[in-house]
């Protein structure tokens, strides 16, 4: 089996708990926090109030869209079942920008731009949270936000080829209907090019756990993303 | 450029109703004959006919009006498909995309006056010829058994009424009897079949007869998911399942079809119901069109081209290409790509560099899905796995029933591609 799943199931074995301040500074994060609590509550008790979004009790180690009776996207749900957990990184990809993991979601917000701002929250975060489970083995200060992973403004700035695109899409049609569906493998048609491209990167990137697309997309180059973007936004 | 993908407005039609009598040589149009409509060949004759708007003539020749899949023939066994839902026409590949359809066998192929002789007489001739005609069975692999016995002892390993039989068979199968498969030898079509059957046999028997007993011969020391499989069957029909192996004899195995009896290696079991699974080889026209090497035909990986001879071109079962499985999945990948290349040596269009992959889901139990995949590169001479996946054993129900949907899925959509 490849990567990321069984790496960070390793790592939440072998590495010490994280402590929140290890993550970032928990009173500023307590303060940035007012960025989700209009839609998110967090701390004893609050299990009972209904928002629009899900309680983040808990959040590290929990397993995507697993809220009972909350009403998530069908993005975050599929998400969830694919084996998605909150782990310090894939809360820092979502928060950062909720499309890069759901697409679709219905969290309705622009994301948190800057790396330390997250850093903060997600300490903050952690004090509600006794379940450290997968969360990456790193250094006092080391975030998750390694430069690497963002998907450098070149990447999403690539014209695509789409006759190209036509015939690597002839590979995605085993499964994607062209004509769009959602019966068990979801719709990839006339998608904006940029979102298109952000969530196959998250595959690539491993971000997603889906192994069939992050086996897809692990051979792809940044030009080839754009032209099967580029070919697929022009379907209906 | 608009580029949505094109609608061949009626000629399809009108040449499909019309093309029986065998054509003129000479014309302009580059004619492509496809023999076989199955996973391979439908794919081949749509992606051909619809990328080439017209610039190419393609005739597809396929004995059936309505393909079965095998894919998904397991689900019917064991009641999570009906047998009609399985069937496909051709209609759209004649009206939508501009293949001439003609439903005949092929029964010669003449490589030097490049035409293919058909069953009803009359010939067609062609430019480029692409065989997928999936598999037939070795004879004398299983000594007792050959193709006459298939009524008395199914293989159900083609599609549509072989399925059928055996289903019927199982469910008039005596309280507490045995069900028997005979699994076949590498290589084989879809390496996890067998196994999925003997899932979907399990979850039959559970229910209308559980103290039924399924036993396997299998001449190979391991096969496909096996992990996974026998986790499976564990965890779902504990004490039902006995295998035997090559170490117990299971290579030396005999059946007679009048006595119901399997002969292993010298023990003689009677059974209600015998599945004889045989070994496989390429589909007989392969033969006839002196493109086999043994068993297979093989061909070159960029795009699938006959080591043999240069215009023709093997898809699918019937292809020795490396190491992709023999599956409804590659051989529809196997087919775009060469599509695209014989498109660009007939009309000058652009040809990418080839690039295959294949995914294979089994269903163990209700919602308890299970995948394996890879990706595929051309590289030392032959199709070569660049990186796989596999389920692992022990995991939660909510992915495997995520595993499953996504399976339903995929079948909507190689139909679709394959059919319209
Ligand atoms: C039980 C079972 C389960 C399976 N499950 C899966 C699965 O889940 N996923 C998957 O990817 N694959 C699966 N497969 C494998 C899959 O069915 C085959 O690998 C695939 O269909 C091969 O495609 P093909 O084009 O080579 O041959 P086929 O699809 O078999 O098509 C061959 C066609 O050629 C026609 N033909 C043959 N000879 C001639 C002739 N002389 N003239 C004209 N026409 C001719 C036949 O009528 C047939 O329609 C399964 C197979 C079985 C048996
Ligand atoms: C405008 C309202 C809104 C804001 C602001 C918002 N969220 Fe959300 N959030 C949602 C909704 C709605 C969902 C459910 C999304 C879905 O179903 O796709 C969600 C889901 C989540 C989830 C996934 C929970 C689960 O159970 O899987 C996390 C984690 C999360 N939000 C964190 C945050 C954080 C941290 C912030 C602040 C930086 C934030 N959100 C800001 C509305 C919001
Ligand atoms: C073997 C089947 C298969 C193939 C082939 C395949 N996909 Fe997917 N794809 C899936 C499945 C299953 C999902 C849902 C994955 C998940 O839950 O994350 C998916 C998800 C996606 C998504 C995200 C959709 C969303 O709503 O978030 C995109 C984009 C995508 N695929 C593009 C492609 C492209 C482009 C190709 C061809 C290069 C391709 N896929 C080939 C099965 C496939």
């Amino acid at each position: 089996m490849r990567g990321p799943a069984l790496s960070l199931a390793l790592a939440a074995l072998t590495a010490p708990a994280l402590w929140a301040e290890e993550i970032g500074d928990v009173e500023r994060g307590q303060e940035a926090f007012v960025l989700c609590s209009g839609c998110h509550l967090v701390g004893a008790g609050v299990e009972e109030f209904e928002m629009l979004g899900p309680h983040l009790n808990g959040i590290y180690g929990r397993r995507a869209g697993s809220v009972e009776g909350y009403a998530y996207s069908e993005g975050l749900d599929r998400m969830g079942s694919d084996g998605l957990f909150w782990t310090l990184e894939t809360l820092d990809a979502y928060i950062e920008n909720p499309t890069v993991l759901v697409s679709g979601t219905r969290m309705n917000f622009d994301g948190v731009p800057d790396a330390e701002e997250r850093a903060d929250i997600l300490a903050y975060l952690r004090l509600y949270s006794d379940n450290p489970r997968d969360i990456p083995e790193a250094e006092p200060t080391a975030l998750p936000t390694d430069p690497e992973l963002r998907l450098p403004p070149e990447v999403l700035a690539i014209e695509g080829d789409a006759e190209w695109g036509e015939f690597l899409a002839g590979e995605c049609l085993t499964c994607h209907l062209e004509a769009g569906g959602n019966e068990g493998i979801p719709s990839i048609v006339a998608w904006p090019e940029d979102l298109f491209v952000i969530a196959m990167h998250a595959y690539r990137r491993g971000l997603r756990p889906n192994p069939t697309m992050q086996m897809m997309t692990e051979r792809l180059s940044d030009e080839e993303i754009a032209a099967l973007a580029a070919y697929f936004a022009q379907l209906e | 450029m608009e580029l949505r993908r094109r609608t061949f407005i009626g000629a399809g039609a009108a040449a499909a109703a019309t093309l029986s009598a065998p054509m003129v040589m000479g014309q302009a149009r580059p004619r492509v004959v496809v023999v076989g409509g199955g996973s391979g060949g439908a794919t081949a004759a749509r992606y051909l006919a619809q990328d080439s708007e017209g610039a190419l003539d393609v005739t597809l020749i396929e004995p059936q009006r309505v393909y079965y899949t095998c894919y998904f023939s397991n689900l019917y066994i064991g009641g999570f498909q009906e047998m009609d839902a399985l069937g496909h026409t051709y209609g759209k590949l004649a009206s939508d995309f501009g293949v001439n359809v003609v439903h005949d066998w092929a029964v010669g192929v003449d490589n030097d006056a490049r035409t293919v002789a058909l069953a009803s007489g009359g010939s067609v001739p062609y430019d480029r010829l692409v065989l997928s005609p999936g598999i037939d069975f070795v004879d004398g692999s299983v000594p007792g058994w050959d193709v006459t016995a298939q009524d008395a002892m199914p293989h159900a390993y083609k599609g549509g009424t072989q399925a059928v039989l055996l289903k019927a068979q199982i469910e008039a199968m005596p309280e507490g009897g045995t069900y028997c498969m005979v699994a076949p030898p590498n290589p084989f079509r879809c390496p996890p079949g067998p196994y999925e059957r003997i899932s979907m046999v399990a979850h039959l028997l559970t229910q209308i007869n559980p103290t039924a007993k399924i036993l396997i011969v299998d001449p190979k020391e391991k096969f496909s998911k096996q992990g996974l499989f026998e986790e499976g069957w564990n965890n779902h029909y504990a004490g039902m399942v006995e295998r035997i192996g090559p170490d117990f004899g299971a290579a030396n195995v005999s059946v007679n079809p009048d006595a119901m009896e399997v002969d292993i290696d010298g023990t003689v079991e009677s059974v209600d119901v015998c599945n004889v699974i045989p070994a496989m080889k390429a589909g007989r026209i392969c033969e006839m069109a002196g493109v086999t090497d043994g068993n297979w035909a093989p061909v070159r990986p960029e795009n699938m081209q006959s080591r043999i001879d240069p215009n023709i071109t093997v898809l699918g079962d019937a292809s020795q290409q490396g190491d992709m499985p023999k599956s409804g999945f590659s051989a529809n990948s196997q087919a775009k790509v060469a599509a695209n290349a014989i498109r660009g040596e007939l009309t000058g269009s652009r040809v990418f560099p080839a690039r295959y992959s294949n995914t294979c889901w089994s269903l163990i139990s209700t919602e308890d899905g299970v995948k394996v995949g890879a990706a595929y590169e051309p590289a030392d001479d032959k199709i070569s796995s660049v990186s796989s996946f596999i389920s692992q054993t022990g995991e939660d129900a909510e992915l495997r029933k995520q595993t499953y949907e996504e399976s339903l899925g995929w079948y909507e959509g190689i139909t679709t591609d394959m059919f319209g």
